[in-house]
């Protein structure tokens, strides 16, 4: 097989894909998207590589959000073939309710999730770390250093889903899943045939059927423990510095291994390398025992660094995120790895003598967004209170600079539902402002309590038939049937107006903004345009 | 043998492009190589940076670590400044274009930014747009700078033009053209 150069993610696609998967579903989110766009551009090859009666049964698809992309994976499950559902962090937080619960059922097809984590926050509103979310729900994670281990990680991980029943979480930070690097594939394996579950109780969380099935779970918890423990790396060697490192960590910890040793008489640290969790213990306490100190690198949360320090003093200094020899926050580099190994910085050029302002992400030039927040801050001016929240996309880039139009961004539909919120207790021109794929994924229910309880607010959808912000993949709906979507959730026809968002409409579209503001009950305006970077994607296809 | 690159530029130019094209002709010639960048939000016109690193052995950390990068390649003259810290004391070379983009209003001075680039003990400034535009597109600029850099890279010129080649095929005849002398042109300006 010849080598390849892959991202990450791409290693991951191919991985999967490698792996006989039948089934794989996501929403976009940075650093994860590539996963699903690669699959769908080696999807034809793979197809073809298949017999004609499996064809049609291959499927890798963009969902309305994470929480039904896992349900789908979980039916593929289900019937017995391979799914894999993949996601950026937060998308996490959609999927909580199937991530957890599936713990719990009979995995019968191997399922494996894939969550990029983006610590740096490069595309992101915060830094969780989804291995303590795989250790909330029981469920045991995988992590690679690089995109070899990816590639590989994919493959092991459906192995282990399949032998101990449960799903596997392959968790993936942002410098992995954007790096490239070299990957040598493996013979693919073939896919599953489709064969149902024969254990449906297993399957049917009732407390009845629950309560033996969370009993097995927190047994089989202590074997994922015993065995990751065995495959962990230990190699004891100088007494000076012991050094954990999991996922990325390694590769910054090797980038200095070699400037250490020098500086110590050509003995490496002692080093212990965990890629699997939960986490076993007794191949740190063997470390701990031959080291006078400990130092933990991991990207993200201080995760491994607590289990070791425990409440209690421990018996030797154990340095990482707690300690402060590494940033709590912020994602991790071989500079910050190399300081709090106690080396000295290489020498580098002096920092420039001006001041280097960062340049601010802004919207394209004759981006739709633009023309849409022209008219709605215009349409404000004079209103002595007004409201307007905002939610995850371009669009967001409206809270800065010249626009400051927006005011909140907090979570995938959030605009719908704090308008809502705030316009209940008193505030007056409540106005929430969301893009369609977000309205897709989290803002129909939303709107649906809006109608339900007669709220005033006016919801701005900015419909630019695309997903933008992570380089246009395909919406779930079409823009074409907007209207009557918002209209069938029982928005009243007369204030369901569609617009199109361009400057040469700008007075009609104030207009049509000034008379829904001062509309007693739900409204919502669709402004329409297509998204130029879209349009680039498409003329090139 | 390991050679650091970052790539510095704005969204649009062009800088990712050049860094597959070395990674390509890198790879080609033997080379093992890991390259990074960081996709999503900060592209809407914000800054742009990849790292490349190229050697004849496996390669650890995916970003290069401050004060080892052999070579700056920037398509924008203040992002060329932002990287310094990454720049190699003793072996940095920096290859800028001279043309800013300004799309904010507290861009710096331009004089200021390019004076403070002339001081550094290494470093080759050019009008990479306007030599692009008479090789025939100023948009093969960033390749034009590529051209500059040429000869500081461990890969023969020839396995960097076949690259650019096969990279720019399916744009048609004029647009391989322009890139190609482009490179000609820059590589003649510092690089033989």
């Amino acid at each position: 097989m010849p080598d390849l150069v892959l991202s990450g993610d791409e290693a991951i696609a191919r991985g999967a894909i490698d792996s006989g998967v039948s089934g794989a579903f996501a929403y976009p989110g940075t650093p994860s998207t590539e996963i699903m766009e690669s699959l769908q551009a080696h999807w034809d090859e793979y197809k073809a590589s298949m017999p004609d009666k499996e064809r049609s049964f291959l499927v890798a698809q963009w969902c309305s959000n994470e929480k039904t992309a896992y349900e789908a994976a979980l039916g593929v499950s289900f019937v017995g073939r391979r799914a894999m559902v993949s996601m950026k962090h937060v998308g996490l937080n959609v999927a909580m309710d199937p991530f957890i619960n599936s713990s719990l059922v009979k995995i019968n097809g191997g399922l494996v999730i894939v969550v990029a984590d983006d610590p740096g926050m490069h595309s992101s509103q915060n830094e969780q770390d989804s291995r303590i979310l795989a250790d909330f729900a029981h469920i045991p994670c995988f992590e690679p250093s690089d995109q070899q281990e990816a590639y590989d990680t994919v493959r092991n991980a459906f192995a282990y889903s399949e032998i101990h029943e449960i799903p596997v979480l392959l968790r993936i930070t942002t410098r992995l899943a954007h790096a490239r690097a070299r990957v040598k594939a493996s013979p693919g394996m073939e896919p599953r045939a489709l064969k149902k579950s024969d254990d449906p109780k297993a399957w049917t969380l009732m407390p009845g059927f629950a309560r033996p099935r969370w009993k097995l779970l927190l047994q089989k918890y202590e074997r994922f423990r015993a065995e990751g423990e065995e495959l962990a790396t230990l190699e004891l060697r100088d007494k000076a510095l012991g050094v954990i490192t999991c996922g990325i960590g390694l590769r910054y910890y090797l980038e200095n291994e070699d400037d250490w040793a020098a500086l110590h008489g050509d003995k490496k640290p002692s080093h212990l390398h965990i890629d699997r969790y939960p986490l076993g213990r007794d191949k740190i306490r063997d470390l701990s025992d031959h080291v006078s100190k400990v130092l933990v690198i991991e990207e993200g949360y201080p995760f491994i660094e607590r289990e070791v320090v425990g409440t209690f003093a421990a018996p030797l200094p154990v340095l990482g995120k707690l300690s402060g020899d590494l940033p709590l926050s912020g994602e991790l580099s071989a500079d910050s790895v190399r300081l709090a190994l106690g080396l000295p910085p290489m020498e580098a050029l002096p920092v420039s003598s001006i001041e280097l302002p960062s340049r601010p992400p802004q919207f394209c030039q004759g981006c739709p967004h633009g023309d849409s927040f022209n008219a709605l801050k215009e349409a404000l001016k004079g209103e002595a209170e007004f409201l307007t929240t905002s939610d995850i996309g371009c669009y967001t880039l409206a809270a800065l600079p010249p626009y400051n139009a927006v005011e909140s961004c907090v979570d995938m539909g959030a605009s719908i539902g704090m308008a809502r919120g705030a316009s209940c207790v008193g505030q007056k021109n409540a106005v929430a402002v969301i893009g369609d794929s977000t309205f897709y994924h989290s803002g129909m229910t939303n709107l649906l309590d809006a109608i339900a309880h007669r709220t005033r607010l006016t919801l701005l959808i900015l419909d630019n038939s695309t997903t933008g912000m992570t380089g246009a993949q395909p919406t779930i709906s079409p823009g074409s049937r907007m209207k009557a979507l918002v209209q069938g959730l029982g928005v009243e026809a007369g204030h369901v107006r569609e617009l199109e968002a361009h400057r040469k409409f700008h007075e009609a579209n104030v207009a049509a903004i000034r008379e829904e503001l001062a509309y007693e009950g739900v409204s919502v305006i669709i402004l329409k345009r297509e998204c130029l970077e879209y349009l680039k994607k498409a003329r090139q296809q | 043998m390991n050679y650091n690159i970052i790539l510095a530029g704005v969204g649009g130019q062009g800088g990712l492009s050049v860094s597959v094209l070395i990674a390509r002709a890198a790879l080609v010639s033997g080379f093992l190589v890991k390259q990074s960048e960081v996709h999503g939000m900060s592209q809407r016109g914000g800054e742009v940076v990849a790292h490349l690193r190229i050697a004849d052995y496996e390669i650890q950390s995916p970003t290069i670590p401050k004060g080892a990068a052999d070579l700056i390649l920037a398509f924008e003259p203040l992002e060329a400044l932002r990287y310094l810290p990454w720049l190699s004391a003793s072996r940095g070379v920096v290859v800028s274009s001279s043309t800013p983009i300004r799309n904010f209003s507290s861009y710096p001075d331009t004089a200021e930014i390019l004076a403070e680039l002339k001081n550094l003990p290494n470093c080759r400034i050019l009008d990479a747009e306007t030599i692009a535009k008479q090789a025939g597109n100023p948009r093969a600029a960033n390749v034009c700078l590529l051209g500059a850099a040429s000869d500081l890279l461990p890969l023969k010129p020839d396995s960097l033009k076949k690259e650019i080649e096969a990279y720019f095929s399916t744009k048609g005849e004029a647009v391989i053209q322009a890139n190609l002398n482009a490179f000609d042109e820059g590589r003649k300006k510092y690089g033989s």
